[in-house]
């Protein structure tokens, strides 16, 4: 194993299975994500995607096979579980936001309860980041109150306040009203050429086709098929991969 | 209120054959009643004039009248003053039973300040710190409960189910006297406190498991994605989000204990019930203190109610923010 080399993967997953109870959700997953690589991963409902991506940083646990993210493998026994979270933001399809605190509170949370940041010094890193998502006016306000495509600008910059190494998306346009898609999708694209470490489910494929360094595509729990956005959409090898792209660039 | 309709609903007070039914059902309610009832006589001083038969049945159908005269008139004002209306004439009923029972207002009176100042106290000072207490024990039992590991919820099921199985009057028994045989001496007031925590505290760890259970996992899943340990996470994220849904259920407990406290009065302790008893005993005035301390306890239910609108109203506008 190149365990030893985390900067030839800062994710590695290797003949990764899952099972829920005896169904069978994940099927020898290989996929190894380097530093500031930005990927894109889509398929069909039900395809394992979202099992994946919160396998990476052990919302799932995996039966089988071996994940390590940073060089720290992943195991039901394992004592840095919250270091690797820490190391790994996640964005919802339904940001998850915390309901009872203001913006500002949501992310001063995460630094200043687990990494003992100091407040001013946490308070003035959220206000950076909200600035980056373009939501610095809505700080003294509950989430209850924004639209959901401020809500999950706020989701976004919560986990950048973390300062992960690494961001998992979860279909974050999903849950929102076609007009509040864009701005989501701006505020990852300036992720994206900033540098971030990314892995997007996403079905948005202009996306894909503008940030992604790789695609892939999953379909019944495996990984069909996997390369350069260019090959992707312009020669998807595998037939379940045309099925795909027929339906979802037709909408 | 529940979801209105912006249609006015047909009330059953607006069809005359229901009034007409309630007119004939409460006139012979009247007369049945009138039968015997040696309060009605003193009420009306006319039926001591023997009006026979037809001069009872008038009375009864006058009453009748009244009675439902008194609600058509009643269901045409608008809601608070309904309430209003509604809740004095019942308050009034309720005073004319009591005061048919002849009671020495003097000696009530004579005792009322040491009633409250020493037995109303004891009742509330007691009671809330027992709920205090309670609320505590119901959040390990709570956590315990809904976890996986096999001792916490076996000692958590256990204790719920045998201080909600057991009469809380057997459970205070146990422990006053049970633990001085093993060798553990407690005063009572301490032991009163100590009863009533453990048995609330096992119906409250209900309260706090649904509570806790209503938070959604995207809470849960959040904040573990960022790297909150359990304990951080239940203080912070989903407490602090369940005590809108925790709140009325615990007011009712307590509630239910300020008047259960009334059992711990077979302790000794000098709480309201203890003293009605005692009070009552020495001049042979049973029924008076039994009736002060019901309006009593009836008068903290109804501040606390008040002090639990309040809450609940502070914690609705929070939640709509
Ligand atoms: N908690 C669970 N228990 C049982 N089955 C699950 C659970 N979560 C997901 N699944 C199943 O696993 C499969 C993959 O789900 P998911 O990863 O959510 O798919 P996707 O995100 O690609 O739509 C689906 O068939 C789904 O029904
Ligand atoms: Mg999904």
């Amino acid at each position: 194993m190149d365990n030893a080399q985390p900067k030839a993967g800062i994710i590695q997953i290797r003949g990764m299975n899952k099972w829920y109870g005896s169904f069978h959700a994940l099927k020898d997953i290989n996929l190894t994500v380097r530093l500031g690589e930005r990927i894109v991963v889509c398929g069909p409902s039900g395809s394992g995607k979202s099992t994946m991506i919160r396998c990476i940083n052990r919302l799932e646990a995996h039966q089988s096979g071996s994940i390590s993210v940073d060089g720290i493998e992943l195991h039901e026994d394992m004592r840095q579980i919250d270091v690797v979270r820490q190391e790994v933001g996640m964005v919802f399809q339904h940001f998850n936001l915390f309901p009872h605190l203001t913006v500002l509170e949501n992310l001063t949370a995460g630094p200043m309860w687990v990494k003992n940041t100091p407040r001013t010094e946490a308070e003035a890193n959220a206000r950076t980041y909200l600035k980056r998502v373009n939501i610095l006016e809505q700080a003294d306000k509950y989430p209850g109150q924004l639209s959901g495509g401020q809500q999950q600008r706020v989701a976004i910059a919560r986990s950048l306040c973390m300062e992960p190494k690494v961001l998992l998306f979860d279909e974050p346009t999903s849950a929102l009203d076609p007009e509040m898609v864009s701005e989501v999708l701006d505020v990852m694209t300036g992720l994206a050429r900033g540098g971030m470490t990314m892995i997007c489910v996403t079905h948005e494929m202009g996306f894909a086709k503008a940030v992604a360094d790789r695609v892939v595509f999953m379909d019944a729990g495996q990984i069909v098929e996997e390369g350069a956005p260019v090959e992707f959409f312009g020669n998807p090898r595998s037939r379940r991969t045309r099925d795909f792209l027929s339906q979802v660039l037709q909408h | 209120m529940l979801f209105a309709d912006t249609v006015r609903n047909r009330g059953l007070h607006e069809k005359p054959r229901i009034i007409l039914a309630l007119f004939v059902l409460s006139s012979l309610l009247a007369w049945w009643a009138g039968g015997g009832a040696a309060g009605y006589a003193a009420l009306f001083p006319v039926r001591e004039a023997a009006l026979g038969l037809l001069g009872d049945l008038g009375l009864a159908c006058l009453l009748g009248a009244a009675f439902t005269a008194n609600l058509v008139l009643i269901s045409r004002f608008r809601f608070r003053l309904q309430v209003l209306i509604v809740w004095a004439e019942l308050l009034t009923l309720f005073l004319l039973f009591f005061l048919a029972f002849d009671l020495s207002f003097p000696f009530i009176l004579k005792k009322l300040p040491y009633l409250i100042t020493q037995g109303a106290v004891t009742t509330v000072y007691v009671s809330a710190i027992s709920i205090a207490i309670a609320s505590v024990i119901a959040i390990i039992g709570a956590v315990a409960k809904l976890s996986s590991n096999g001792f916490a919820f076996a000692v958590a099921s256990f204790y719920t189910s045998l201080f909600r199985g057991l009469p809380l009057l057997v459970q205070i028994y146990l422990l006053y006297l049970g633990l001085p045989q093993l060798g553990i001496y407690i005063d009572a007031i301490p032991a009163g406190i100590i009863a009533l925590s453990l048995c609330y505290g096992a119906y409250m760890t209900e309260v706090f498991r649904a509570g806790i259970l209503s938070i959604p996992a995207g809470q849960w899943e959040a904040s573990r994605s960022m790297g909150f340990k359990f304990g951080l996470t239940m203080r912070r994220i989903i407490l602090p989000q369940s005590v809108p849904v925790i709140i009325p259920p615990l007011g009712n407990q307590f509630i239910a204990m300020l008047k259960d406290s009334s059992l711990v009065s077979v302790l000794g302790i000098w709480e309201l019930m203890f003293l009605a008893r005692t009070l009552g005993n020495k001049e042979f005035r049973h029924l008076e203190m039994l009736i002060t301390v019901a309006v009593i306890y009836w008068v903290l239910t109804i501040l606390f109610e008040l002090v639990q609108a309040r809450i609940e109203a502070y914690f609705q506008k929070h939640r709509k923010r």
